[in-house]
């Protein structure tokens, strides 16, 4: 069992975060873990994205073609990573960035207002938390309990945000 | 060994050179090897040693080998266009037969090229990419364990046959993170007992000195001649290869450093539909396993090799020269910042198969 991820979004939006987030949880649950970001001449708001791959057996290539799961969290992101997606696979879009519909009947398409989410439990920083949260529950890969332990330990220095991050985590969890 | 933590590739490398000994780094910022020198920057003050930003990577491997003159364990690190300017210090070191360690981090050529993984400097790397009769130990790690493990022992290797270590990476190894576990901190030599190292600490004994200018052919000659004999010893004891399910392989995927770990997924998968495929992954590209290749070229079983390299065709030579005809060698390469993807390995071995 492998489960190849792009996480892609504007510079900021925290989606080199969620990809590590994932990966912890992988490593906790004792499977093998690789974690690559887009590098390059990268601009101030640009676009910058991470490759995630967990996975039963020792990663080969952490750079991921085509997806299982792809999260965009802004509009350029939606264009360059849908096609990425592999058939049965799952896209999570970031409707409270991105207007436009996915335009794909062969995999899973789910609409996640993660900014507006995140502003309803008091933190307009944390969608990316809005999103793992919704990524763990429509995509798997780590299990809830899992997902949880790794925000305490990530969080274990500043535990006074921890409580309205958890509150964003299971926003996005309990999407629906 | 440690608990395993999540760490960025360029800094596990860092942080492994730093358990193994080092205490000196100079550098020159170049991506995608940054990290390197940002971690050290802040780490090896911590344990005693110091960093210098140089002003250029000329400064960096004339302070390295200042530094390795002195008995000090140095490391500099760069990035294929800064490893070019590299070449004549390289050189000079190599004759004064001082250790230091070198990490490349290479990205796509020729010139400025592009900044995403490549392996263009292979022949740069063991063929000589200064001049002279040269060569250096040199690692091509495939992840980023492997990568530590080589940096922990790099200094004690490259003190007792006193030649450069070379780690041949990519930006690929660089940049990826992986979970990696370090050993403890090495007890570190006494400069002072190293024979060769001009601490000034040596009133009244013979002078040590350092240099690489041998003017008459009578003394030049003999000096390369011991090179040599040293070099004949790293084939004789440092040689590392890893073979993965070679023994029964009809076809033999074989490359080096990160092509390695991308190899072995698609042997896995070409295994799995029935296809009897293994991998031959050189860990030493100097000194070179060429008795491995021999030894399956004369198989009855084996059919064909494929080399797969980031570049236009480089170890291909090397591995040319040991299959000596016996078997068809194949090539597969991706070239400019391309990884090559288990994919495309897979469809080129159904390809060479028909």
């Amino acid at each position: 069992m492998e489960s190849r991820i792009v996480i892609s979004g504007f510079g900021g939006q925290g989606v080199l975060t969620i990809g590590k987030y994932i990966v912890y949880g992988g490593m906790n649950a004792q499977k093998e873990v690789s974690w690559m970001p887009s590098y390059g001449p990268e601009m101030r708001g640009g676009t910058a994205s991470c490759s995630v791959v967990v996975s039963d057996r020792q990663v080969g290539s952490p750079i991921v073609t085509m997806a299982d799961a792809v999260v965009v969290m802004n509009k350029p992101s939606l264009s360059k990573y849908l096609p990425k997606v592999k058939k049965g696979g799952t896209i999570l879009i970031n409707s409270s960035l991105i207007d436009t519909k996915a335009d794909r009947q062969d995999i899973n398409v789910v609409y996640v207002p993660a900014n507006d989410l995140a502003v309803e439990c008091g933190s307009a920083r944390s969608a990316n938390i809005v999103m793992f949260g919704a990524f763990v529950k429509k995509v798997g890969v780590i299990t809830y309990e899992n997902a949880i332990s790794v925000l305490n330990d990530s969080f274990a220095k500043k535990p006074a945000v921890l409580e309205t991050i958890l509150k964003c985590f299971e926003r996005g969890y309990n999407l629906d | 060994m440690s608990k395993k933590i999540l760490m960025k590739g360029n800094e596990a490398i860092a942080e492994g050179a730093i358990r193994g000994g080092c205490r000196y780094f100079f550098g020159y910022p170049i991506t995608p090897q940054n990290e390197i020198p940002e971690y050290m920057s802040w780490r090896i003050r911590e344990v005693g040693g110091d960093y210098i930003q140089a002003e250029s990577e000329l400064a960096a491997i004339n302070m390295v080998y200042g530094a390795a003159g002195a008995g000090a364990r140095t490391l500099t690190s760069s990035s294929s266009p800064g490893l070019s300017l590299k070449q004549e210090g390289i050189s000079y070191i190599c004759m004064a037969e001082l250790p230091c360690v070198l990490v490349n981090m290479t990205r796509s050529g020729p010139g400025l090229g592009g900044i995403q993984p490549s392996q263009g400097d292979y022949f740069q790397t063991v063929k000589g990419g200064g001049h002279g009769d040269y060569k250096m130990l040199t690692y091509a790690p495939s992840t980023v364990q492997e990568a530590v493990d080589i940096l922990y022992d790099a200094f004690d290797k490259s003190e007792k046959y006193r030649v450069p270590v070379f780690i041949l990476g990519d930006g690929l190894l660089g940049q990826i993170m992986e979970p990696v576990s370090f050993k403890p901190m090495k007890e570190m030599p006494n400069p002072n007992t190293k024979d060769y190292a001009t601490t000034g600490k040596h009133h009244g004994k013979e002078r040590r000195i350092v240099n690489s200018l041998y003017i008459e052919p009578e003394i030049c000659e003999p000096k390369n001649l011991e090179l040599q004999k040293k070099y004949k010893l790293l084939e004789e004891k440092e040689t590392l290869c890893e073979e993965y399910l070679c023994d029964d392989a009809e076809i033999i995927i074989t490359g080096f450093g990160t092509v390695g770990r991308i190899i072995r997924t698609a042997v896995d998968d070409l295994r799995a539909r029935g296809i009897k495929v293994g991998m031959i992954r050189p860990i030493t590209i100097f000194p070179f396993p060429g008795e491995v290749y021999k030894k399956y070229a004369n198989k009855q079983s084996v059919k064909l090799f494929l080399d797969v390299e980031l570049n236009a065709g480089q170890m291909i030579e090397d591995v040319k020269l040991n299959v000596a005809g016996k078997k068809p060698v194949e090539f597969l390469g991706r070239l400019g910042g391309y990884v090559v993807s288990p994919e495309e390995i897979i469809e080129k071995v159904m390809e060479v198969i028909k």
